[in-house]
């Protein structure tokens, strides 16, 4: 069959693990973030946000390292908010999660317009960095060893996840938070505190994650450029149930179903560009229907917790 | 659950006062608690605006002048109010009985989707009055059956409602293009759009105005739901579904049927919003158009505290800011996105208040 050339392997390829890469950073804070008893629907606008700081960031100094930086700042600026309101104050997680991502779209489209205007400057986008010699191996050399420093950060950082989940106090201690909050605390640990620590962490994922959507992938800030990805990457956690193997598997899954449209016409099928934006959220759906029972999430996801409430 | 009991503690409070003699200054703490957050979003808004180098007195005083003191700016606040009260009792269904129903875009744009390409077709064989019914039925069918699938899945795999209701809305709303693009284009006009219902047979106009009727359908149902979920027995159920599904099955309720119930009657109201947006004021689908009411005005009725009069009010305060919003983005060159921001201080700033008014009560107490 002609459809499957190299060419059309290898864009997929590649573009899954472009798309994957913030699906997989964000996946991997939302994870932290529910585990630690936090449904971070905020992911969305700290995605965004840091889309536009780290772009703004990139396209002034002209380093993508800076923006890269600016774009975890960025998501930690609206992380800082949900974890005052939600945290530290008890609102309701999922209403303040809504109200953050909205306060994203508009502010970052506000900002971007008054500072663009209707323009739209791009950036250069990164250079590779080449790790030698494996990026020399044929077909799996310059798919996988030949990306960028946030790719390779971000596969360690599923290795970090996994090791402090599974094998420290401080991954004890996020599992507490996430099912038997007033436990933690009987055991002198500072519930607020962790929780706290979770959602900043989350929102610098985050916020990296859509800065190597608009620095690294389109190499340009777009209005509302995240595109429901915070809340793919919100499922992806969910489904992954704890372990951060599964998100990477999870992202680079949907990072493949969302570069289809780019590989297909690279193989010269013409899809209405609607009908291939449908496919991750079909997916998600198919995927739901067949393990979402499986799902299990930790037993205070979603409550505040007040020291000495009933 | 405990930030909403949380909240009607609160609320109860408000309401009920402290003891005798202080009602004066109860009431004034209620004024404060209600009024001083939407001042202080004001403000940090004006700061902003300062920021972007607008000059925000002239922002409000124009927004204000054209939303709510020009006659065609208020008909129009007032026109938008019915979709967005449809939603608004769409989502206070959902979330008394706690069920997170955030696929209401899905659902709304589908529903209108289906309904632009409908009656202007059926306006042939049916009288207007006929027709219009038709298009009405048709939106809250679509919605619902948009609604099912999260429906069944919570019901009886209890998967999580929050993230099947939002795939399911991008889904909707992808799919609603396809249809506009591919199915139910206007073979008249070369824009990608549905055909147009025209003006004659659309909702009718209240008394001489240009105000849709669609008002009065938006305020009937939001009554109505508040009245029902306060005042019969199956809102009482409802209410304990959402509070406490636990005790709900010892009480011998049949959880799974009510949540399908819900999410039916939910899902129904939102796509009946499309289709009163569409009979009442636009008459067609244009292609990648998607206003977002319904993630908009979630956080207008947690604001409200789930309270139907309460919305009644922010409704009308936020149609009131997009409208004369747009308007200014035209005239002053403020882009409309500011006032998606405002709305995501003023629950900022309300929870800031609310907070701190426990604070101080509890003090107070001790």
């Amino acid at each position: 069959m002609a459809l499957f050339t190299q060419a059309f392997i290898i864009t997929l390829l590649l573009g899954a693990i472009a798309a994957g890469i913030p699906l997989l950073l964000a996946g991997l804070g939302e994870q932290l973030s529910e585990k630690a008893g936090v449904l971070n629907i905020g992911l969305e606008g700290m995605m965004l946000f840091g889309a536009y700081t780290g772009f703004l960031v990139a396209w002034a100094s002209g380093s993508p390292s800076l923006g890269f930086l600016a774009g975890a700042g960025g998501g930690m600026v609206v992380a800082s908010l949900m974890a005052l309101l939600c945290v530290r104050l008890g609102l309701n997680q999922i209403v303040t999660g809504i109200a953050l991502t909205l306060a994203a779209e508009g502010l970052t489209a506000l900002l971007h317009f008054v500072q663009f205007s209707r323009t739209y400057p791009r950036l250069d986008g990164i250079a590779p960095l080449p790790i030698w010699p494996l990026s020399e191996i044929p077909f799996v050399g310059p798919v996988l060893f030949n990306t960028n420093a946030v790719f390779y950060l971000a596969i360690v950082l599923v290795a970090v996840f996994a090791w402090i989940y599974r094998q420290t106090h401080l991954g004890a201690a996020l599992q507490a938070a996430g099912d038997k909050p007033a436990a933690l605390d009987a055991a002198g640990v500072d519930v607020v505190r962790t929780r706290s620590m979770a959602v900043l962490v989350t929102g610098a994922l985050a916020g990296l994650g859509g800065a190597y959507m608009s620095i690294a992938v389109a190499g340009v800030f777009v209005p509302f450029m995240s595109h429901g990805n915070g809340f793919i990457a919100i499922v992806l956690a969910m489904l992954a149930r704890g372990r951060p193997l599964w998100v990477l598997g999870g992202a680079l899954l949907f990072g493949g179903s969302l570069s289809l449209t780019t590989a297909l016409q690279v193989a010269g099928v013409d899809m209405p560009t609607d009908v291939i934006q449908m496919l991750p959220f079909a997916m998600v759906m198919v995927v739901l229907l067949v393990a979402g029972r499986k799902a299990a999430l930790p037993q205070a996801l979603g409550e505040s917790f007040v020291r000495g409430a009933r | 659950m405990t930030d909403q009991q949380a909240a009607a503690t609160v609320a109860g409070q408000h309401a009920g006062g402290d003891d005798k003699g202080q009602g004066a200054r109860a009431s004034l703490r209620v004024v404060a608690v209600s009024i001083g957050p939407l001042i202080a979003a004001l403000v940090i808004g004006g700061i902003l605006l300062l920021a972007m180098g607008f000059n925000p007195v002239s922002y409000y005083g124009y927004v204000v002048q054209r939303a709510i003191f020009s006659p065609s700016g208020l008909e129009a606040t007032l026109t938008r109010m019915g979709p967005l009260l449809l939603i608004a009792a769409s989502l206070i269904v959902a979330f008394r009985a706690g069920i997170w129903n955030l696929g209401g875009d899905g659902q709304y744009l589908l529903a209108a989707v289906c309904v632009a390409a409908t009656v202007p077709l059926t306006l042939n064989v049916l009288p207007i009055w006929a027709n219009l019914l038709l298009g009405l039925l048709i939106g809250a069918t679509v919605g619902a059956v948009w609604g099912l699938l999260p429906a069944i899945l919570k019901a009886w795999q209890g998967i999580n409602e929050i993230i099947t209701t939002l795939m399911m809305s991008f889904l909707g709303v992808s799919l609603a293009n396809v249809l506009v693009k591919l199915a139910f284009l206007d073979p008249a006009t070369t824009t990608p759009q549905t055909r147009t219902l025209p003006v004659e047979a659309r909702l009718p106009r209240l008394f001489d105005t240009s105000i849709s009727s669609g008002l009065l359908i938006g305020l009937v149902a939001v009554i109505a739901v508040h009245l029902v979920m306060t005042r019969t027995s199956f809102g009482m159920r409802l209410r304990l579904v959402g509070a406490n599904p636990r005790a709900a099955i010892h009480a011998g309720l049949s959880v799974s049927m009510l949540t399908i119930a819900v999410f039916a009657i939910s899902a129904a109201l939102a796509g009946l919003s499309g289709a009163v947006d569409i009979l009442g004021t636009h008459g067609n689908v244009r292609a990648d158009w998607n206003p977002a009411y319904s993630l908009t005005v979630v956080p207008l009725v947690f604001l409200a505290r789930l309270n139907g009069f309460g919305s009644i009010a922010y409704v009308f305060l936020f149609s009131a800011l997009t409208i004369g919003g747009e308007s200014a983005a035209r005239r002053i060159g403020v882009p409309s996105f500011f006032s998606l921001v405002i709305v995501a201080i003023l629950l900022i700033t309300l929870g800031l208040a609310e907070y701190l008014d426990k604070r101080h009560q509890e003090r107070v107490r001790r």
